[in-house]
């Protein structure tokens, strides 16, 4: 019986993470990191500077190996040691903190190539786009507000638009789970607005976890927050919670008062 | 066995050749992200200006004296080359930091240039160059017999590589250069003039291509075309070494003149060369980045 | 109707089919020998789109094609070579004390599989280099090197196997292909025309790859190969299949040539050669096609007329071109060409084509 609830339990989750140890050579980046997020939620990362969340993000992507731990996605999917482009096609989307586009193809492009599809090489050869993909492409340019931009190579975009266009990227793979990190950094506030209402959006389809540092915009779009720090958890609750907790108190008057 | 210890000796002393060649190659690399085709022409106006060096000699210094040349073609030769290296690097090279791939082609037009020069001065035909009387011979070791000229290049190189190190980790110079190549933003705003750091490093690394061709003229003839021989070898030297890491290079020339004439010794020449270079094609499915190299966590 | 041809002839395809118009024209007015030696040009032009392929689209520079063109070459020639001593031993291999037919010149003496292996090897001998390199994420420019040991390498075979590969002095006794003497003028000028026609053929098989979603892809490896894994992306695999097919590529293009020119040997697909092989892609403009046809046509006839005039001023010439190229005009002569029309017609500021070659590349 009870078992068979804490399966049930888990199978809610779409992430498990257990005691995560990464080192860079001496340096201890993640020190027995755990983690786990429910399905459909939106979940931020906070922390100071070298806290470990974009590490954590790296590792969920296959960027970074794992020195010790398990990482487990979608109750059997362990992500240790698996090549990123397997990792993509199992469903983890990320988004990097500075705007990674091609630059020399168009928006549309950019879409159609990052678009969900069967991505080994052969079949790539004989793609043509069908009436269907095209649809999705224009639904999906018109939801990043880049419609008419269509056409336009996409080195030529503002920094705000790239970034819409690298999230709507992301979207197009249709990820299970969606890594943001800093999505709204470099923003204009209209633009953090824009932001802010993607990411209800996206949340009605897929499961979020954003690493951010604008406690404002946290605070207004987060359910659950965890704050990291020094590559451990710190706390993790909702956004009152973790503002009234001792320990965050510290380390972010801490260094706060350093800077 | 005496057979295996002469070849030892024949790859270390090719190695060493390799090394001095590849050292400047190295760093260039490591610091500006640039591959230099024209350094095998550096090797070669160091060769040349051996040439002349010792052509002075045996026209205005009496006979006695011949055997002297050496001495002033060594610091001959860094000097000019690193000055065309820094004429190279001041016309060319700078435009093509980060660019790799560029700064290979652009600098394969700097050595045709070269070569045609080296053609209209010296003429196509290889020249020969006389050794000095100290450095012909052999000295007899347990019956084994190791040629003089070959062991003044062993010490010369160690001598050269000797000095890299020094002035790579012990001085201020050495220090800004490490800093430029691991953090070039970084070094630039806490107020390193990079320029000065870059222009400077890349006319050392070409010295010492200089001095490698002085090496050369104790060994054969020299001609226009004397780099092109040893360029693709040096490559393959900072591809096993790993970039930015004097001691990577140090290794990776050294286990490639040993092989080389190891493989050489049981096969023939041209099968040797084949081996080497499946040897390092496995090499590098173990170590992708070569020997010596810096994991970070940048994207690319 | 004038301004729609118009219109089609400004795209990189309506120009390419003009050039293709113009080359079928040209042996009109041309004394054989020039047919013949614009029929090499040819060859070569075949070869640089390939390369384009590879390098103006992928990102990935290969400065070892002339292998690849050179094992097109020599399996060709070997097969000419026994056509036309009627499967006698060549003297090489008498001097060399050999008096029966090596196996490999055995199996090439058929033309069929002459012609398949001429393309095949260099596609093999591409995919296993490839895969060794590719697959473990080795630095761009190290494969660069890697392809640069490769020719030295080669070479150096070829050279001391002098007994099945004729050493330095290469394959010299060309005479007959399918009973035609290579020497009749009525020969080369149909050879010519095929060599146009696979020119038209590779081109149309390039230009298609290049605007279909694969080389969406090869444009985007080329640009953040590393950022596209995550989109799920296996690019290895990718880069492995365009380096096989631009191989096959160069094999084709060699085929072509030595039936034209009527030698092969090893200075002619050194180290050297292989360079500016990719110096003429860069020259024409990358990542355009039609551009590196036009480098490697104008280049080869500045070669052929000044370095037989001035040999000493055209390496002068041609060096610092090089130079100036690769640091100044990284898109090339195309992109002179489409500056210029980009101001005749600043109206119309649709993009034509995928992908100009980036400044700064890795």
């Amino acid at each position: 019986m009870q078992s068979e609830q804490i399966q049930a339990h888990s199978q809610k989750k779409i992430l498990n993470c257990k005691d995560i140890i990464v080192k860079f050579g001496e340096f201890t980046a993640l020190n027995k990191f755990s983690f786990h997020i429910d399905r459909k939620e939106i979940h931020f990362l906070i922390g100071p500077n070298g806290a470990g969340k974009t590490t954590f993000l790296d590792v969920l992507c296959g960027l970074t190996k794992i020195t010790k731990g398990k990482a487990v996605f979608d109750n059997d999917y362990d992500l240790n040691g698996k090549p990123e482009f397997e990792i993509a096609r199992m469903g983890i989307g990320r988004k990097f903190q500075a705007p990674t586009i091609f630059p020399y193809l168009t928006v549309q492009e950019n879409l159609e190539i990052a678009m969900k599809q069967n991505k080994k090489v052969f079949s790539i050869l004989k793609a043509k786009m069908t009436k269907k993909e095209k649809e999705k492409l224009d639904k999906q340019m018109e939801t990043i507000g880049l419609t008419k931009q269509k056409t336009l190579i996409a080195g030529n975009l503002s920094h705000g638009q790239k970034q819409w266009l690298e999230i709507g990227m992301v979207m197009m793979q249709e990820p299970e789970l969606l890594l943001l990190d800093e999505p709204i950094a470099g923003m204009t506030e209209e633009e953090e607005e824009k932001t802010g209402k993607l990411l209800q959006e996206l949340k009605k389809q897929c499961t979020i976890i954003v690493v951010e540092h604008d406690m404002d915009f946290v605070s207004k779009y987060a359910e659950r927050v965890t704050v990291m720090h020094e590559g451990a958890l710190l706390s993790e609750g909702s956004m009152e919670e973790v503002q009234n907790n001792d320990k965050v108190k510290e380390v972010y008057l801490g260094s706060k008062g350093a800077v | 066995m005496e057979g295996i210890i002469a070849q030892i000796f024949n790859g270390i002393s090719l190695g060493s050749i390799l090394l001095l060649i590849a050292l400047g190659l190295a760093i260039t690399f490591g610091l500006m992200n640039v591959i230099n085709m024209a350094h095998g022409e550096l090797i070669m106006i160091g060769a040349y200006t051996t040439y002349v060096v010792q052509t002075i000699f045996i026209n205005y210094f009496p006979e006695g004296l011949f055997d002297w040349y050496f001495l002033f073609a060594i610091p001959a030769a860094f000097i000019l080359a690193a000055l065309i290296g820094l004429v190279m690097e001041v016309t060319v090279i700078r435009f093509l930091y980060g660019r790799p791939l560029d700064s290979l082609l652009a600098t394969f037009g700097i050595s045709l240039v070269l070569q045609q020069l080296a053609r209209s001065i010296f003429g196509a035909p290889n020249v020969g160059v006389q050794s000095p009387e100290l450095l012909s011979g052999a000295v007899e070791i347990f019956s084994m017999s190791f040629p003089i000229s070959r062991i003044f290049i062993l010490i010369l190189v160690a001598l050269c590589v000797g000095f890299m190190f020094y002035y790579f980790y012990k001085t201020g110079n050495g220090r800004r250069i490490r800093a430029v190549m691991q953090n070039r933003d970084m070094a630039a705003s806490l107020g390193i003039s990079t320029r000065k750091v870059d222009a400077s490093t890349f006319a050392i690394g070409a010295g010492f291509a200089g001095v490698a061709g002085m090496a050369l003229t104790l060994i054969g003839p020299i001609g226009p075309t004397l780099g092109t021989a040893y360029i693709i070898d040096a490559f393959m030297v900072v591809v096993v070494g790993g970039v930015g890491m004097l001691l990577g290079t140090v290794a990776g020339a050294l286990g490639i003149g040993v092989f080389n004439t190891i493989f050489e010794y049981f096969t023939d020449a041209s099968m040797g060369r084949v081996l080497i270079f499946v040897l390092i094609i496995l090499f590098l499915q173990w170590k992708p980045n070569g020997l010596f190299s810096i994991n970070t966590r940048k994207l690319d | 109707m004038a301004i729609s041809i118009l219109n089609k002839l400004r795209t990189k395809k309506g120009l390419f089919y003009l050039l293709a118009l113009l080359l079928a024209l040209l042996p009109l007015m041309m004394s054989n020998f020039y047919i013949n030696l614009l029929g090499q040009f040819l060859a070569f032009a075949i070869l640089v789109i390939g390369l384009d392929l590879l390098w103006g689209y992928t990102g990935v520079l290969s400065l070892g094609h002339g292998i690849f063109f050179g094992f097109g070459a020599y399996v060709m020639a070997i097969y000419v070579t026994i056509e036309s001593s009627n499967g006698a031993v060549p003297d090489f291999m008498l001097w060399s004390g050999m008096s029966e037919l090596p196996w490999m010149w055995v199996m090439l003496s058929n033309p069929f599989a002459a012609i398949a292996l001429a393309i095949i090897a260099p596609m093999i001998l591409a995919f296993i280099l490839g895969f060794f390199t590719f697959r473990n994420r080795i630095k761009g420019v190290y494969f660069t090197i890697l392809t640069q040991a490769l020719v030295l390498v080669t070479v150096t075979l070829i050279v001391s196997q002098q007994k099945f590969t004729g050493g330095t002095d290469g394959l010299t006794n060309l005479s007959t292909i399918f009973g035609f003497s290579l020497s009749d003028p009525r020969t080369q000028t149909v050879i010519y025309f095929i060599t146009l026609a696979l020119l038209v053929g590779i081109f149309l098989f390039c230009y298609r790859l290049v605007n279909s979603r694969f080389g969406k892809v090869l444009v985007a490896i080329r640009d953040g190969e590393n950022r596209l894994r995550f989109s799920g992306y296996n690019t290895s695999y990718y880069k492995i299949l365009v380096f096989t097919i631009s191989a096959g590529i160069a094999g084709l293009a060699g085929m072509m040539y030595v039936l034209q020119i009527g030698i092969i040997s090893p200075s002619m697909i050194d180290i050297i050669p292989s360079i500016e092989m990719a110096l003429w892609v860069a020259l024409g403009g990358r990542a355009t096609l039609l551009g590196p046809v036009l480098g490697a046509i104008l280049v080869n006839t500045g070669t052929t007329y000044f370095s037989e005039n001035y040999p000493d001023l055209w390496n002068y010439f041609i060096g610092l071109v090089f130079i100036i190229v690769i640091v100044f005009l990284p898109g090339g002569l195309m992109s002179l060409g489409e500056k210029i029309s980009k101001k005749w017609r600043n109206f119309n500021a649709k993009r034509t084509n995928t992908g100009t070659f980036p400044e700064k590349n890795s």
